[in-house]
């Protein structure tokens, strides 16, 4: 099957900026794909030019088999979006703001009521039906801008940042609905910079930094790839890193120093390194946890996401 | 991402937003007819009565009815303007309403046109509601009148169109007050709706010309006394050419505004 989107050299400059550098990816019908990068990376950028709403600077870009910059009013009829900024209309009430958003589709009111129905059941809306969106709680809001974003039926959801600002409980809400709507085979298209989300929901992902790609796969084998099962966290003093390395021997994979913190990557041989470097009297603090995306991006950035 | 021949943008995309605008206006109408209708009839009672008590006849008509076919030109302009102007802004800046009809079908140039479409409206809607008033008042004597909404429309174009063209320009909300003094203020003083142009020299009679309101309170005026004559169609030329020679420009800035 034809990929759903391929992005070919993609670029687009804001002045002398270039927020997208030259990249390429194919997302297939009904995977849900992650891009993954910190704040300022493009990741906004490349999904608005998805969209539409951003025109191509540079390279090409096909969504369902159609060039964005010729086609976009078609592309649009089959996408659903949700943005990063909260724009529902503040104007309408909750079921009226997906009904006139329907009616910017052409779906005729019978249709859209029936679906703004089921939609606000699914999202657990239905007691707000009648509220003004002003009256509505950051999660329900975010559930009923997904909700809007899925009243044409899209063939395509893209979704900018989902959860960005949520409390953790409204989040593993949203990730739950999201993951039933993948389970119904919706392609789905999704930023974040939260390490956890990309690998509860997506199963294949890009890591974007200023603009370029620093390494694509699925979750888990970028984890194996870059990091390994285990990754030993220390707390050491600047000074005795060296005394550190030492001591950890030849058995290291890799490792990273950030700040007072150090990175050691072991491979398979998680318990002969914590042996041998918890003996040093200079560590603060020692643990060991399972490597995760976050320890893939700083391994390849030598930087956390939220910048260091 | 727009279409090539920018009259093209008169579709149903534009409608759509039209609609969105209308679903709006029909929670809010009681209020906004009120106050939109509110201030002309103070000016009427203020300036017809009161001013016009000391006042001789202008032309063979008595004061209030000289004036009062220019409050139905003051209504539809103020109404269309605002309309095109914080209304749209604020739609545009703040609710972010814009963004999220232009990731739906509908295409940027056709939002503007549905925003334009809805300052037309309010310009037909609350001009006639003035009509109607000053009708009940007795100061209608014509039936030429009943063709008031046809110069509305005009007027609603010219009002949605500037207004629009300078919410594609100004940095911020406050800067709309200076579209309100330097261009629907003065043109509403000097467009002949308080006292009749000969009182004013040559000069600014000539400049006067250039003013859509002067035109459009000519014809407002005219066929609400029913004098009627085929040099009103001069008039309504001159607003048409305004209304498609203009047409574009706001559209070219606010696309140039949104689409970076």
């Amino acid at each position: 099957m034809e990929p759903v989107v391929t992005a070919h050299q993609l670029r687009k400059h804001f002045g002398s900026i270039a927020a997208v550098d030259g990249i390429d990816f194919t997302i297939e019908s009904g995977e849900c794909f992650g891009i993954l990068g910190p704040n300022g990376a493009g990741k906004t950028t490349t999904v608005a030019m998805i969209y539409c709403f951003l025109p191509v600077g540079g390279g090409t870009l096909t969504v369902l088999g159609k060039d964005v910059r010729h086609h976009s009013r078609v592309i649009k009829g089959c996408l659903g979006v949700v943005p990063q900024e909260n724009n529902l209309d503040p104007d309408l009430t909750v079921v009226d703001n997906l009904l006139v958003y329907a009616s910017y589709f052409g779906i005729p009111r019978a249709v859209a009521l029936e679906r703004a129905l089921a939609q606000l059941d699914f999202f657990a809306l239905s007691a707000k039906k009648n509220e003004e969106v002003e009256n509505l709680s950051g999660g329900m809001k975010r559930r009923l801008t997904i909700a809007r974003g899925l009243m044409n039926n899209p063939d395509i959801l893209v979704l900018d940042e989902p959860t960005t600002g949520l409390d953790p409980e409204a989040r593993h809400y949203i990730w739950q609905h999201l993951k039933h709507l993948k389970q119904n085979g919706l392609t789905i298209i999704l930023t974040t910079h939260y390490l956890e989300e990309a690998s509860q929901l997506c199963d294949r992902l890009i890591i974007l930094d200023s603009g370029k790609i620093l390494e694509e796969g699925s979750p888990v084998e970028l984890v194996a790839r870059h990091a390994g099962d285990n990754v030993i966290q220390i707390g050491i003093p600047h000074e005795h890193r060296q005394g550190l390395l030492a001591a950890a021997g030849t058995l290291l994979h890799g490792h990273l120093f950030i700040g007072e913190s150090a990175y050691l990557f072991p491979g398979k041989t998680a318990r002969q390194v914590m042996n041998s470097v918890s003996q040093m009297p200079q560590i603060g603090y020692i643990m060991q946890r399972p490597a995760n995306l976050e320890d893939v991006f700083l391994k390849l950035t030598g930087r956390g996401f939220e910048g260091v | 991402m727009s279409n090539s021949f920018p009259y093209s943008n008169f579709n149903q995309y534009a409608f759509r937003v039209f609609r969105r605008n209308l679903t709006v206006f029909t929670k809010t109408w009681k209020t906004n007819i009120f106050f939109n209708f509110f201030e002309p009839l103070l000016y009427l009672a203020a300036m017809g009565w009161g001013l016009g008590s000391f006042v001789g006849e202008i032309n063979g008509l008595s004061y209030i009815q000289f004036i009062a076919p220019g409050m139905i030109a003051s209504s539809a302009m103020w109404s269309s303007s605002s309309e095109c102007t914080y209304d749209s802004y604020v739609r545009l800046h703040y609710q972010k309403t814009y963004h999220a009809i232009v990731a739906t079908p509908v295409q940027i140039d056709e939002v503007v046109v549905g925003d334009m479409l809805t300052g037309v409206f309010k310009s037909v809607l609350y001009g006639s509601v003035i009509l109607l008033v000053i009708t009940l008042l007795g100061l209608v004597p014509s039936l030429w009148a009943l063709a008031v909404p046809l110069v509305l429309v005009l007027c609603g174009f010219v009002f949605a169109e500037l207004g629009m063209v300078w919410t594609g320009l100004v940095p911020g909300i406050d800067s709309f007050s200076y579209f309100f003094t330097i261009l629907i203020t003065p043109m509403f003083l000097f467009s002949g709706v308080f006292f009749p142009l000969e009182a004013l020299p040559e000069t600014v009679r000539i400049l006067a010309w250039f003013l859509p309101l002067y035109h459009i309170v000519i014809l407002l005026r005219s066929l609400v006394l029913g004098v009627v004559t085929p040099a009103l169609l001069l008039h309504a030329a001159w607003l048409i050419v305004f209304i498609v020679a203009l047409f574009p420009l706001p559209l070219y800035l606010m696309r140039r505004r949104m689409v970076k």
